[in-house]
């Protein structure tokens, strides 16, 4: 067989420039255009904290934090000290009540119901329970509870506030359980325990850090939560430390001073936001710290 | 000649025990479990089907045949661990001690506590050294001292001289050697009668299946134990008896069921076996 | 080696006797059971409570409530309850937010799985999740506060440059104070932003590396590549992604409330001032009393109900995306 000459060619250039000037200059400009999205996500960003933090350090003192509210918002001065209360007592108290149920929730659907009916149910409606408006979940406590009892409370913004968290801290809670590999169930199980102590012995455990990781996040959360807490936590200018008796939060104080023209509630709303904005930053990097260094390393 | 009475410490004498037929040769140790007719089903698909079988006690038996023709199924029947597959269903009786396990008025629970596993990846619970051995003792409420057992029970897996000094230490800082190890301590702890191991070295290097090896031949003295395991050397090696599955297509499904083959001492499986099929297998020509 | 001494059994083991726990176990049972029930009995209760409620409204307005969209709670004449400029408000707003976010959101995440390098990839999960955890009502004060007064400046000249245009030019009317849809529109943008840029990226990572692979082995630019592998997979998931994008920006009221400037009305001119539906409630509920509070309730349901639509239809369309590409992965 004749053999032909290999034709001949230039010297191998794999250089960019080889590229057609068409293909490369598409492919810069869709990698500036993508990275440019990145940046104009960041202004905002450092837009409102940087604003934030920035106008409501003018106000922040100790005696900020500590005095009373002003009854007149054109009054210049005074604090959110009742409002950080009536946040942390909502708050708080949402999460003894949504939290032990959620891990408990979560822990039927993936350690004991998993895939029967009842839980399939559940598992679609806490998803369908995410998707509430917040405001419907105050119209909510404000129908069956505020309405019964004829006041508003904080207990009854902590209901509400607590409706918002379960369906979040059960979806978190359950993922976790699902990381926690079968294996260690079996090897459990094979030793004669029952569920219920596999469960709290060897599932929860390791589970554990990602699952109060979750909970704080849900915590983060609801302390910034404004509409459920506007119909029915009502509105206090000392702190209030009564479950029964009205309250106030720094979400629903931010809202009422928002609005206002004069200068003292704006500063004051300021003040409450980065109150606000430190109390729920600290809970989410916490809750980041929680979940990477407590882990159980494999 | 066989021979079923009980050891001298048993408690109530016990009727005669019908002596087990086609008794080859010496040293017939009393039956621990008497498999008949044995048929697991996931669903609608039949994984293994119509196995008989004894397994003797302080015998290692090994499990050995291709893969998907039933071996760990078979083996999970012993303490009732197919339980926990959605689906799966028990046809026949596996005898343990005259109690028939698949009975509706017995416990899982009870039937693991007396029967053991070890399973092919080491899983040994994120705690201590000490609080994973100490688990299945925990559980049964064991009295007498904690310690003692753990030691006991480290020793017997030949692990404690490795770990005497770091009881405390996660477990899962030791390598997957010593985690298995650690797996058969912790399965030994509450001193079952038997040992389930399924492909119990297949996770391993040679050297720690080697360990592993020689630990079985070790506590055979004092537990019964069944071995699943797709080498084939290591079952001539290590087991007394042999039984080799295979699969057989359903022509109705076109799906395939695995039956028990062959079922005999070690040495006539390997070197003289009455099936063809138990042939081409161990001499390589097909699996 | 201590020798090992064989352990003996006795014939007929009792395996029936309930091992320690048992009973726990089924209380156990019974106690996570009640607690995942709880979920389906508040979420009974609150669609019993809310639309008993808003029956009153409903019963006087009739069908007017989804017809008309005059809205005079108080007239002389009797309660009009026209919910549709409300409606319209949503929907608008939510329009400009989607407009806005989903082309920045999908950049983000394309940045993050494709271009940026691996370090930075935490950055930017950080800086996506501190976007996400700034409450809603800091949002509307800096919206109200900074936003609000000084883009009037942008919203004049862009009515100056396209007001004449036909059609669109209706979109941009004169701007009358900064409180607008436009403004309600871009503050909801980017508090939505961290939910479709999370979705989208867990939809990318999906995309069969295979794929990517073969186009670069092709020769294929990056963008090419991108463009030729990684978005045709990830269009699905992306759309899915958009409308829980848009559940959550329906939904939202409180950011919205404060600058939306609060006067319920059906124009086209996006720099006018207007009403949403959440932002209503939360702006009336407080002096309304009777069938307007009703009314306000009834408000609330009709929400309840488009956002768990919505939902449910961007979640089905998520998890078909993902079934679909984790099944061939």
């Amino acid at each position: 067989m004749a053999l032909v000459d290999p034709p001949v060619r230039e010297p191998l250039d794999l250089t960019r420039a080889r590229l057609s000037t068409r293909r490369r200059l598409a492919d810069r400009a869709a990698t500036a255009v993508i990275s440019l999205a990145f940046v104009v996500a960041l202004v905002p960003l450092v837009a409102v904290v940087g604003y934030v933090v920035t106008r409501g350090s003018g106000i922040m003192s100790w005696e900020f934090l500590t005095s009373d509210i002003p009854r007149q918002y054109r009054v210049d001065g005074g604090g959110m000290y009742p409002a950080i209360v009536g946040t942390l007592l909502t708050t708080g108290l949402a999460a003894l009540m949504a939290i032990p149920l959620g891990v408990l929730g979560a822990i039927y659907l993936n350690e004991l119901g998993r895939q029967n009916r009842t839980a399939r149910a559940i598992r679609f409606l806490a998803d369908v329970m995410t998707g509430v408006p917040s405001i419907v979940m105050g119209l909510f406590v404000y129908t069956i509870w505020v309405l019964r009892f004829e006041r508003q409370s904080a207990f009854a913004g902590a209901l509400a506030l607590a409706c918002l968290m379960l369906p979040i801290v059960i979806r978190s809670t359950e993922e976790m359980l699902r990381l926690v590999p079968d294996e260690l169930r079996q090897g459990s199980l094979a030793l004669g325990s029952h569920r219920w102590r596999t469960i709290t012995s060897v599932v929860l455990p390791t589970a554990l850090s990602g699952i109060i990781s979750g909970a704080m996040l849900a915590i983060a959360r609801a302390a910034g939560e404004t509409a459920p807490l506007v119909f029915t936590v009502g509105l206090v200018y000392s702190p209030s430390w009564s479950l029964s008796d009205s309250s106030t939060a720094l979400s629903a104080q931010i809202f009422r001073n928002a609005s206002q023209p004069f200068a003292g509630a704006q500063d004051r709303a300021f003040g409450a936001a980065l109150t606000l904005i430190v109390l729920v930053f600290a809970f989410t990097a916490l809750s980041r710290f929680v979940a990477s260094r407590l882990a159980i390393k494999s | 000649m066989s021979d079923s009475t009980p050891a001298p410490t048993a408690l109530a004498p016990s009727p005669a025990a019908a002596p087990a037929v086609d008794a080859p040769v010496a040293h017939e140790q009393p039956t621990v479990f008497d498999v008949q007719g044995l048929s697991v089903h996931y669903g609608a698909f039949r994984a293994v089907r119509d196995v008989d079988l004894q397994i003797r006690r302080n015998e290692i038996t090994a499990f050995i045949g291709p893969s998907g023709c039933g071996k760990s199924t078979v083996l999970r029947c012993f303490n009732r661990m197919n339980d926990l597959i959605e689906g799966a269903r028990v046809e026949g009786q596996v005898r343990y001690h005259g109690v028939d396990l698949y009975d509706p008025a017995v416990q899982p629970v009870e039937v693991r506590r007396r029967i053991g596993m070890v399973f092919q990846k080491p899983n040994p619970f994120p705690k201590s050294i000490y609080d994973n051995v100490a688990y299945g003792p925990r559980i049964t409420g064991q009295k007498g001292n904690l310690d003692e057992v753990v030691e006991r029970s480290l020793r017997a897996a030949a692990l404690w001289d490795e770990v005497k000094d770091r009881l405390k230490r996660s477990a899962l800082s030791l390598s997957g050697g010593q985690q298995q190890r650690l797996c058969i301590a912790r399965a030994i702890a509450t001193d079952p009668e038997v040992l389930l191991m399924d492909e119990p070295c297949s996770a391993l290097d040679p050297i720690a299946t080697a360990r592993i090896e020689d630990l079985m031949q070790e506590i055979k003295q004092r537990y019964t134990i069944i071995i699943v395991t797709h080498n084939m050397q290591q079952a001539a090696r290590v087991s007394d008896r042999t039984a080799f599955f295979t699969t057989e297509v359903n022509p109705s499904s076109d799906t395939r069921t695995g039956v028990l083959v062959e079922y005999d001492l070690t040495d006539r499986v390997f070197s003289n076996p009455s099936d063809e099929r138990t042939e081409n297998y161990v001499t390589g020509r097909f699996g | 080696m201590t020798t090992l001494t064989p352990i003996t059994i006795a014939e007929r083991p009792d395996l029936t006797i309930r091992a320690r726990g048992s009973r726990l176990d089924a209380a156990f049972r019974g106690l996570a059971l009640a607690a995942g029930l709880v979920v389906l009995a508040v979420l009974a209760l609150i669609a019993y409570s809310t639309v008993d409620a808003a029956l009153p409204a409903l019963r006087a307005a009739g069908l007017e409530f989804v017809t008309s969209d005059r809205w005079a709670p108080n007239a002389p004449d009797g309660p009009h309850l026209g919910s549709l400029a409300f409606v319209y408000g949503t929907a608008v707003v939510s329009s400009i937010a989607l407009v806005l976010a989903v082309p920045v959101s999908v950049g983000i995440a394309l940045f993050a799985t494709e271009i940026a390098p691996r370090r930075l990839r935490r950055w930017i999960t950080t800086a996506v999740d501190l976007l996400a955890a700034i409450p809603s009502v800091v949002y509307g004060l800096w919206g109200i506060a900074v936003l609000a007064p000084n883009i009037t400046g942008v919203y004049g000249w862009m009515h100056r440059t396209f007001g004449d245009l036909p059609v669109v030019g209706a979109l941009f009317g004169p701007a009358s104070s900064g409180r607008s849809f436009m403004t309600a529109g871009i503050v909801l943008a980017i508090m939505i932003v961290p939910i479709i840029t999370s979705i989208t990226r867990e939809v990318l990572v999906t995309v069969p590396r295979g794929e990517k692979e073969a186009a670069l082995a092709l020769g294929a630019t990056r963008w090419e590549m991108i463009r030729g592998a990684v978005l045709p997979h990830s269009f699905g998931g992306t759309v899915g992604a958009t409308m829980l994008g848009l559940g959550r920006a329906m939904g939202e009221t409180i950011a919205v409330a404060l600058v939306i400037g609060s006067r319920p009305q059906i124009v086209a001119n996006l720099f006018a001032t207007g009403d949403a539906m959440p932002a209503v409630i939360v702006n009336q509920f407080g002096e309304s009393s009777g069938t307007f509070r009703s009314a306000l309730i009834a408000l609330g349901v009709f929400l309840f109900v488009l956002t768990i639509v919505v939902n449910f239809m961007g979640r089905v369309i998520v998890n078909r995306v993902q079934v679909r590409f984790r099944g061939a992965a």
